[in-house]
C-alpha cells in the first residue's frame, strides 16, 4: 500500500481496523473498516470510542462510501475517515467534501497531483461535510 | 477470418489493423487469426486506439466484409448520410452494408 | 432566461480546465480507457460507432440566439456541419475528436453552456415543459426551480458515483409535456389552498429494459424544501441499490422491489435529517434566479386576428402554433421532422436561421423539446407570417406536430454503439409512406417513437405506436408496441406479437392505422380507440 495522504494533524490510530461485525463485538476496538455494503449507521451508537473509520472502495464506480462518510460526519463524528481501495485522484475532491480526511489508494497518488485535484474548483454549489461555502451563501451573505 | 478494429484514440475514427499499422479502410484489414486480443491490448497500452475489438469477417474480391451489420456500418459510415461515408459517390455501398 | 454570474462562470471554466488536464493525461497514457471513460462521460463525451460523440446540455430545454449560434459554429468548426437534438432536450454532435473536445467545451463556456453530467452515472440534464413560461395552463414558470436544481445537483459530492444515471423532469402545467412519470424523479409544481407553492413528487419511473411509471411519493412538498428532499431520495437509492448488475441499478428497480410505500418511508426518514440540518438554499436565492425568468415585456393591445389568406401558411398555423398566455402572442413549433428526413437533425445554417428568428421575433428565446423539435415561445401573432416565410425558406416549415410523421427516433445503429437496429431509416420510411398531409390530419394525434435497442432512448414504451429494434441472428428486426403515452394519461405500450423486418413494420403500422380509421368513434384519437377496444382488433388486422 502506498503512503497515505493525510489531512489531519493528530497522531494516526495505531491499531489495525477490524470489520464492522468484529468492532461491534469488541468493546475496546477503536478502528473499524466499513465495506461498501455495510450499513454505517450501526456504528453511530459507538462513535465515542472510534478513532479511525476506513471506508473501502472496491471499485471506484461504487459510490456507497461517499454516503457512509457523510452520515458519520452528520452524526458528529470528528475522528479520521480514511478512503481505501480503488481511489483515484479525480475522486479526491468529492471525497474531501464528504468528510474523508485521509486516503490510502491502491495505486499511489502524488501529493502534487492531489493538491491540483483538490484546488480545481474555486466555488461549490452546495453544503457538504467540509467548510466550503456554497455559492448561494456567497451571493446572499 | 478475424479482423481487429478500434477507434483512433485522438480522433475517434474507426481504424482497422493492417498487420503493422492502422488504416481507415476495411479493405486494408488483415486476418489476425488468433493474435487479435494480444495486438489489441498492446495497441491500447500504446495509446494508439481505444475500444479495440476482434470481429468476424468474410474474405471477398474487394477485401474483407465484416460478418455483422454493425461492423459494416462502422466500416462505411452512417447509412442515412451517404455523403458522410467513406464512399460518398459509390451507389453500391448500400447493398454492401445491408 | 438565466445568466451566469461570476460564480457559475468560474465553476464552468474550472470544469473546462479540469477536462483539458484529464484529456491530456489520457492521450499521454497516464489514464487507461477504463479510468478515463467515467470522466469523459461526465462531460458528455461518448465513444460511438464512427467517432467520439459530444452531448451538450440545454438545461430545461431553454436557450437563446447567442447560444444557438455557438452550437452552429461548433457544428461547422469541429463537426460536419450539423447537430442532433435528443429526447432529453440536449444536442449532440457525432464526429468529435478527443483532442478537440476541451476546446469545444471552452467555446461553449463563453456562451454559458457546458456538457456537465450529460452522461455517466450522475444527475443528468433536467428536462422541462417546453412551453414553460409561455403556456396558459401552468400555475407558474417552473424553470427557476429547474435552474436551482441544476445548480445544487452539479458536482454533488455524495452522489458523484451513483448506481446509474438519474433523470429529473419538471412541469407546472396540467398537460404533461415533459413525460414526468417516465423519469427517476418527476416534479409537478402545484399550489395549495393557502397559496403556497410545492411539488407533487413522483419517483422511480423510467424506460429501458424494465419500463416503470413512477408512483406519487409526496403529494405536496413545500417548494423551498426541494433540495433536502432530493438529497434524501438520492441517498436512499445510493445506499441501497444493487451494485452487482448494471441492469438492476436504476432507481425504478429499488422503488419497485421495496414497494412505493416502503421506499417513501425511507425517504421521509432520511428527509427528516436533511430538513433538520437546513440544507436548502434560502428563498432569496430562488428569488434571485426567478428574476431572470420574469416574463418578457409583452406588448399590450395587440390584435389576435391573423391573416389566413395564404393557404399553406394557414395549414402551418393550425398545426404548429399553440396558444400563449399573453393576448396577441403565440407559441410557434418548428418541426425537425421533414418527410424522409432524420428526426432531430438540423444543419448549422438552419440553426442560424432559427437563432435569427428567436432574436427578432421571440424575445431572444428558444426551446428544444423532448420530441426533438424546436419552439419559438413568444411570437406576436402579427409576426407569425414572417416567421413562417423564413422557416419555409430554410426547409423548417413542415406541418406535422404530433402527427404520424412527427416521429421520435434515437440515432440507432447508424451512429450508436449500443444499438441493435437502425432507427432513422425506419422513421424515414414511415414518414414517406404517410407523407400526404390530408391523410396525416385525418389520422390525427399520433405519437410514433422508435428505439434501436432496449435502452429506449427513442421512448418506444411511451409511444401511441412504439417500435423497438432488436438483433435477430445478425439481422435487424422490429417489434411493434401499441398504447403507450408520455402525457398526463401516461401508460406503457405493449408488444403486439412477433417482430418484422423494416418494410414489414411499416406495413404493420399501415394496417394498424387502417383498422383505427375503420373502428374509431367520431373524435377519437388512435390512443382512445386502442384503449376502448383493446389490442385484439389490431392484432387481427396486423397478423390475421
Amino acid at each position: 500500500m502506498a503512503d497515505a495522504l493525510r489531512y489531519r494533524t493528530d497522531a494516526p490510530a495505531d491499531e489495525p481496523a477490524v470489520t464492522l461485525d468484529a468492532f461491534l463485538d469488541q468493546a475496546d476496538a477503536a478502528s473499524v473498516r466499513i465495506e461498501a455494503g455495510d450499513d454505517v449507521r450501526h456504528l453511530l451508537p459507538h462513535l465515542a470510542r472510534v478513532k479511525l473509520v476506513e471506508i473501502d472502495f472496491p471499485r471506484f464506480r461504487d459510490g456507497r462510501g461517499y454516503s457512509s462518510a457523510r452520515i458519520l460526519r452528520e452524526a458528529g463524528y470528528t475522528g479520521e475517515i480514511k478512503a481505501t481501495g480503488d481511489v483515484l485522484v479525480d475522486q479526491l475532491l468529492f471525497m474531501r467534501r464528504c468528510g474523508f480526511d485521509s486516503f490510502a489508494p491502491e495505486a499511489p497518488i502524488t501529493p502534487a497531483a492531489a493538491e491540483r485535484a483538490l484546488s480545481a474548483y474555486p466555488y461549490v454549489y452546495q453544503h457538504a461535510a467540509d467548510d466550503a461555502v456554497p455559492v448561494w451563501k456567497l451571493r446572499h451573505g | 477470418m478475424k479482423l481487429l478494429l478500434g477507434n483512433d484514440l485522438k480522433t475517434g475514427a474507426v481504424v482497422w489493423w493492417t498487420g503493422r499499422d492502422w488504416s481507415l479502410h476495411v479493405e486494408d484489414a488483415m486476418d489476425v487469426g488468433e493474435h487479435g486480443e494480444t495486438i489489441a491490448r498492446a495497441e491500447e497500452a500504446a495509446c494508439r486506439v481505444a475500444g479495440a475489438a476482434v470481429i468476424d469477417a468474410e474474405p471477398g474480391e474487394a477485401g474483407p466484409r465484416p460478418a455483422h451489420i454493425k461492423d459494416r456500418i462502422r466500416a462505411l459510415g452512417p447509412t442515412v448520410r451517404p455523403d458522410l461515408t467513406l464512399k460518398p459517390a459509390d451507389p453500391s455501398v448500400g447493398s454492401w452494408v445491408i | 432566461m438565466y445568466r451566469y454570474d461570476q460564480y457559475d462562470q468560474a465553476i464552468v471554466d474550472a470544469r473546462v480546465e479540469e477536462f483539458r488536464d484529464q484529456t491530456a493525461r489520457r492521450i499521454a497514457g497516464e489514464l487507461t480507457e477504463d479510468q478515463f471513460k467515467p470522466l469523459r462521460l461526465k462531460n458528455g463525451l461518448y465513444l460511438q460507432l464512427h467517432a467520439y460523440m459530444l452531448r451538450v446540455a440545454i438545461p430545461y430545454g431553454t436557450l437563446d440566439s447567442r447560444q444557438m449560434r455557438m452550437l452552429a459554429e461548433i457544428a461547422r468548426k469541429y463537426d460536419r456541419g450539423y447537430g442532433h437534438f435528443t429526447t432529453r432536450q440536449n444536442i449532440q454532435y457525432n464526429w468529435i475528436k478527443l483532442e478537440q473536445a476541451p476546446d469545444i467545451l471552452a467555446d461553449l463556456a463563453t456562451v454559458e453552456m457546458h456538457a456537465i453530467q450529460t452522461s455517466g452515472e450522475s444527475v443528468r440534464n433536467i428536462s422541462a415543459d417546453q412551453y414553460a413560461g409561455a403556456t396558459a395552463d401552468e400555475i407558474a414558470d417552473p424553470r427557476p426551480w429547474a435552474e436551482l436544481l441544476r445548480q445544487v445537483t452539479t458536482f454533488m459530492p455524495e452522489f458523484s458515483y451513483l448506481p446509474r444515471k438519474f433523470k429529473f423532469a419538471i412541469t407546472a402545467a396540467d398537460s404533461d409535456r415533459a413525460a414526468i412519470r417516465w423519469h427517476d424523479c418527476g416534479l409537478r409544481l402545484v399550489r395549495n389552498e393557502a397559496g403556497e407553492d410545492g411539488f407533487e413528487v413522483y419517483a422511480g419511473g423510467g424506460m429501458g429494459r424494465t419500463p416503470m411509471i413512477a408512483p406519487l411519493i409526496r403529494s405536496f412538498l413545500p417548494a423551498d424544501q426541494l433540495f433536502g428532499y432530493v438529497q434524501a431520495i438520492l441517498r436512499v437509492w445510493n445506499r441501497h441499490a444493487r451494485r452487482d448488475n448494471i441492469h438492476k441499478q436504476r432507481m425504478k428497480i429499488l422503488v419497485h422491489e421495496l414497494g412505493a410505500e416502503e421506499f417513501t418511508r425511507q425517504v421521509e426518514e432520511e428527509f427528516a435529517g436533511f430538513e433538520a440540518r437546513d440544507v436548502d438554499p434560502p428563498r432569496a436565492e430562488y428569488d434571485r434566479i426567478a428574476a431572470y425568468f420574469a416574463p418578457p415585456p409583452f406588448e399590450t393591445g395587440l390584435p389576435d386576428e391573423i391573416d389566413r389568406s395564404d393557404p399553406d401558411f394557414a395549414l402551418w398555423l393550425d398545426r404548429q402554433v399553440a396558444p400563449h398566455k399573453a393576448p396577441g402572442y403565440a407559441i410557434a413549433n418548428i418541426s425537425l421532422k421533414p418527410v424522409g428526413g432524420i428526426p432531430g437533425d438540423i444543419s448549422a445554417e438552419q440553426m442560424e436561421v432559427v437563432a435569427d428568428l428567436a432574436e427578432r421575433y421571440s424575445f431572444d428565446e428558444l426551446r428544444a423539446t423532448h420530441a426533438q423539435n424546436l419552439v419559438l415561445p413568444h411570437v406576436r401573432k402579427a409576426d407569425l407570417y414572417a416567421v413562417w416565410q423564413a422557416l419555409d425558406a430554410a426547409g423548417l416549415a413542415d406541418v406535422n406536430l404530433d402527427l404520424v410523421s412527427d416521429i421520435i427516433a434515437c440515432p440507432g445503429l447508424d451512429y450508436c454503439s449500443l444499438a441493435n437496429a437502425r432507427s432513422i431509416p425506419l422513421a424515414q420510411k414511415i414518414s414517406t409512406r404517410f407523407a400526404d398531409i390530408d391523410r396525416q390530419r385525418d389520422l390525427g394525434e399520433l405519437k410514433i417513437k422508435i428505439s434501436g435497442c432496449i435502452n429506449a432512448c427513442g421512448h418506444h414504451h411511451a409511444g401511441h405506436i412504439g417500435i423497438l429494434g432488436v438483433d435477430r441472428k445478425g439481422t435487424e428486426n422490429y417489434q411493434l408496441l401499441l398504447g403507450g403515452s408520455g402525457a398526463e394519461d401516461v401508460s406503457a405500450a405493449k408488444i403486439t406479437g412477433p417482430g418484422f423486418d423494416e418494410d414489414g413494420v411499416v406495413d404493420a403500422i399501415e394496417k394498424t392505422l387502417d383498422a383505427y380509421v375503420r373502428l374509431r368513434d367520431p373524435g377519437e384519437r388512435f390512443l382512445d380507440t386502442y384503449r376502448r377496444i383493446g389490442v385484439e382488433p389490431f392484432k387481427e388486422a396486423i397478423y390475421g
